[in-house]
């Protein structure tokens, strides 16, 4: 079970109405490596595997959620007082006959969530090197949003953000040398 | 050389629904270990590295199934 703090992970501020930069955060929102399908996917993959990186993987996908959050209050407050014209210009005018403002699991392109962006092979190592590439995934698609947003505020939450994805491919890369270490032999730090 | 394959002890529940099972195996091929591979590996003969899929001893995996015992090389 979860206990819920009712704050952010980090502040986001925003600076200006822009529901084109929504847009593009919405990527991250319900995108294939958006944190929605990191959070499910660790979550889910924390089954089966080795006792010794279950607490990582629940670590990990819980601080997912969390950024998930990060990002839906990015993308309402940059959306919430815009009018449907406003919206049609930042092509947001689909979303909107199908959504009115409301947030949705989607691509910045529009396509719904869907659980194949997920996998669970089963297969540790299999499955901590999708993780890893999705961390490495999440930390590109930061950049590129980060390149054409304007909004200091916004970036400076999505530098926070990409940094988390660097660390958790790091904690991941661990996760895969612990499994690699032979049984029995001493561990020298 | 390192082993192909490792064992890890899951948790065992008093009310597990099903007969556990104890250990479970999980892969670690050799690729994982090599790194960057370095000139001069040992090599099969060339007929048996045609059936085995690689001409080096350091990178061949060999794989049975965990369920079978005693089946592996």
């Amino acid at each position: 079970m979860w206990y819920y703090e009712k704050k952010l992970q980090y502040p986001v501020k925003v600076s200006t109405c822009n529901p084109k930069l929504a847009k593009f955060l919405i990527e991250q929102y319900g995108g294939a490596d958006g944190e929605l399908a990191a959070a499910l996917r660790y979550l889910n993959q924390r089954y089966t595997i080795p006792d010794k990186v279950i607490g990582l993987l629940n670590d990990i996908g819980t601080e997912e959620f969390a950024h998930l959050e990060m990002i839906a209050t990015m993308v309402y407050k940059l959306t919430k007082d815009a009018t449907p014209e406003q919206l049609k210009e930042a092509g947001l005018g689909a979303h909107y006959a199908n959504h009115d403002k409301a947030l949705y699991y989607e691509n910045a392109a529009g396509a719904p969530w869907t659980a194949t962006y997920i996998q669970a092979k089963g297969d540790p190592i299999a499955d901590l090197y999708e993780d890893i590439a999705a961390e490495e995934k999440a930390r590109a698609t930061y950049q590129w949003i980060i390149n054409m947003s304007d909004d200091p505020f916004i970036n400076d939450s999505l530098t926070f953000l990409r940094e988390r994805e660097i660390i958790h491919s790091q904690r991941f890369r661990e996760a895969v040398e612990i499994l690699k270490e032979e049984q029995g032999k001493k561990r020298i730090f | 050389m390192p082993t192909h394959r490792k064992s890890y002890h899951p948790y065992i529940s008093p009310f597990d629904p099903c007969p556990p099972i104890k250990t479970k195996t999980y892969e670690t091929p050799a690729q994982l270990y090599l790194g960057f591979q370095p000139k001069g590996l040992d090599q099969y003969q060339p007929s048996e590295a045609l059936k085995k899929g690689t001409l080096w001893p350091a990178l061949y995996s060999p794989y049975t199934s965990p369920y079978e015992k005693n089946k592996r090389e």
